[in-house]
């Protein structure tokens, strides 16, 4: 296996890197920078990093006040803090009025580990997803993400970000790497199946596809990144060349990924279809690895998949 | 005349202009735009450095109604001010206004937040402080909220907030006129003493009656000489203040007149 970074470590980064170039961005912190890795922005731009306490939601609304002036603010927590616990400040002060707002949630998902249940955020893409004006992407890899931070930073309107407390396996090069808005990204080649991934899936996706060679089946792998908006062409184009379709996300299989998905070919292309991701339960302490083989979403589990909708094909 | 006595004419100008513009849209919140006129006719028509010409002026001086529900009085000042026509107000709630149901920044003139969700514009007032202060810029941020507003858990992390960050470009009201939706404040849920609140939050706390101008003014005197932290002016009001059977009654939170009853309250506001 590759080296693995954690995506919330690309994205302290890549947040640095973008203080220096752009004097507007403002950094929001709810007493947990050193975990969400904003503590190097702090210390580089003290000025323009402001520490609101345990007090998330009158954080969101600040930012968004502060958007109003110019400003562009990142605001990091925990996905769980950063999605449901804001979940109005969100939809009325940000998305609503369509402010410059930024909203990059660290620790998401079950490979949290051993915090446990309530610090694993597996609603959050689809609560964020649900808000109109909400651009939603799902970094792949520590590459991805700090692209994914740049292009943020460049578009005009929220946007919500999700990265990873534990390491995930650095799939792409960055030399080579283009990070397209909106669009779908087939880092595979394959004509039996699709496999849409997002997120940590991206790297089991990938492992997957190769174990299922040595099985004959040849999959392709699609990485999407930006679940909304949704790249309805790049879906159904793929859909269409392969016939079937495993959707993977360390997610509810309710609101994110899999759902994005299966708007589309239902309204546009059914065929044979599965979800891979957290099976609507909350979940528990463990470690990362541990849990991805409990909760049924490893890349064992995205080859059953695979090899379930075959037999629908 | 005196500057008193324009500002009183002038309020008593938009308390007509709000409950037209509630008859006509045939629903709305009357009763707390109504308490809250004199503190915003006092900061559009003589404490705010404002350009109606250039709403998002950058200098310009923001005032976020937090209470967004009194929309009406809102509305009212800039429609005064010259933001956009005063006929425009009666066409409040329609499909093809401007003029949301609650303030909309992004289709108003002149609206500098977005809010209805009560609790979340004093946060963004303090967004707007602490960017000023960032900026080195002079411009104030006012902001009202309801004393039933206050109620939310996130009006006390903002003040939590703007007094650990020694905002003294941030002013706010609260309209403490003792009613909400469904019955007394004190019955509902008991925010009372206000005032001891914010001061015990790091606030320069200011009492008044908010329907006295001198009083209103006084305060807002007051206000510019505090250095270091934020001021709330807790302003005692009178809920549907300037109409008699409005006045004290919490029915009128959020019932509009009926043709009958908009004339017998317009014939009050001679």
């Amino acid at each position: 296996m590759s080296e693995k970074i954690a995506t919330r470590d690309a994205y302290g980064e890549a947040l640095l890197e973008l203080g220096k170039k752009n004097e507007d961005i403002v950094v929001f912190d709810a007493d947990v920078g050193s975990s969400t890795r904003v503590k190097h922005f702090a210390g580089e731009f003290p000025e323009r990093f402001f520490q609101m306490g345990i007090a998330e939601q009158n954080m969101v609304g600040t930012a968004a006040g502060m958007a109003t002036c110019g400003k562009i603010p990142f605001v990091s927590t925990f996905a769980v803090f950063g999605t449901a616990r804001v979940a109005d400040q969100v939809r009325n002060s940000i998305a609503y009025p369509n402010l410059n707002v930024k909203i990059a949630v660290t620790h998401a998902g079950i490979t949290v580990g051993e915090d446990g249940a309530t610090h694993q955020a597996i609603e959050d893409i689809g609560i964020m997803r649900s808000i109109p004006n909400m651009t939603v992407i799902v970094p792949g890899d520590a590459v991805e993400a700090k692209e994914v931070v740049k292009a943020a930073a460049e578009y005009d309107g929220p946007v919500f970000m999700r990265f990873t407390r534990g390491g995930v396996p650095v799939v792409f090069d960055e030399e080579e790497y283009e990070f397209k808005w909106g669009k779908v990204m087939p880092i595979r080649e394959g004509s039996d199946l699709t496999i849409f991934a997002t997120g940590v899936m991206v790297g089991e996706a990938l492992d997957a596809a190769n174990r299922l060679k040595e099985e004959g089946i040849e999959a392709e792998v699609v990485n999407v990144h930006t679940i909304k908006p949704i790249d309805v062409e790049g879906v159904i184009a793929s859909a269409k060349k392969t016939g079937a379709v495993v959707t993977a996300e360390e997610h509810n299989i309710y609101g994110g990924l899999g759902s994005a998905i299966a708007e589309v070919l239902g309204e546009n292309h059914p065929v044979p279809m599965k979800r891979v991701g957290v099976k609507d339960t909350f979940g528990r302490s463990g470690g990362p690895e541990e849990l991805m083989d409990y909760f049924e979403i490893s890349a064992e589990h995205v080859m059953s998949a695979a090899k379930e909708v075959l037999k629908r094909k | 005349m005196t500057k008193i006595k324009q500002l009183e004419d002038k309020a008593r100008e938009i308390r007509r202009s709000i409950l037209k513009m509630v008859g006509a849209a045939g629903s709305g919140h009357p009763g707390g735009s109504l308490s809250a006129t004199d503190i915003v006719t006092a900061l559009y028509f003589k404490e705010m450095n404002l350009d109606p010409h250039n709403p998002d002026w950058d200098e310009r001086d923001r005032f976020i109604l937090s209470k967004g529900h009194a929309a009406p009085v809102l509305y009212a000042a800039l429609a005064e001010k010259g933001y956009f026509p005063k006929e425009e107000l009666q066409t409040l709630r329609r499909l093809d206004s401007h003029l949301q149901g609650h303030p909309d920044m992004k289709k108003t003139p002149g609206v500098d937040m977005t809010t209805g969700s009560l609790g979340q514009g004093i946060s963004a007032a303090v967004g707007m402080a602490l960017a000023g202060k960032l900026d080195q810029k002079d411009y104030r941020v006012f902001t009202m909220l309801g004393d039933g507003e206050i109620e939310e858990g996130q009006v006390w992390e903002a003040a939590m907030s703007a007094g650990h960050h020694k905002l003294d470009n941030l002013i706010g009201f609260v309209d403490n006129n003792r009613l909400q939706l469904v019955g007394k404040t004190e019955e509902i849920l008991d925010v009372h003493p206000v005032g001891e609140k914010f001061e015990a939050f790091g606030w320069h706390v200011i009492e008044i009656d908010g329907h006295d101008m001198k009083e209103i003014l006084k305060a807002l005197d007051e206000a510019k000489e505090v250095q270091d932290k934020p001021i709330m002016v807790v302003a005692n009001t009178v809920k549907g203040k300037g109409v008699s059977f409005m006045e004290g009654e919490a029915g009128w939170h959020g019932n509009a007149p009926n043709e009958e009853e908009l004339k017998k309250a317009l014939a009050e506001l001679h």
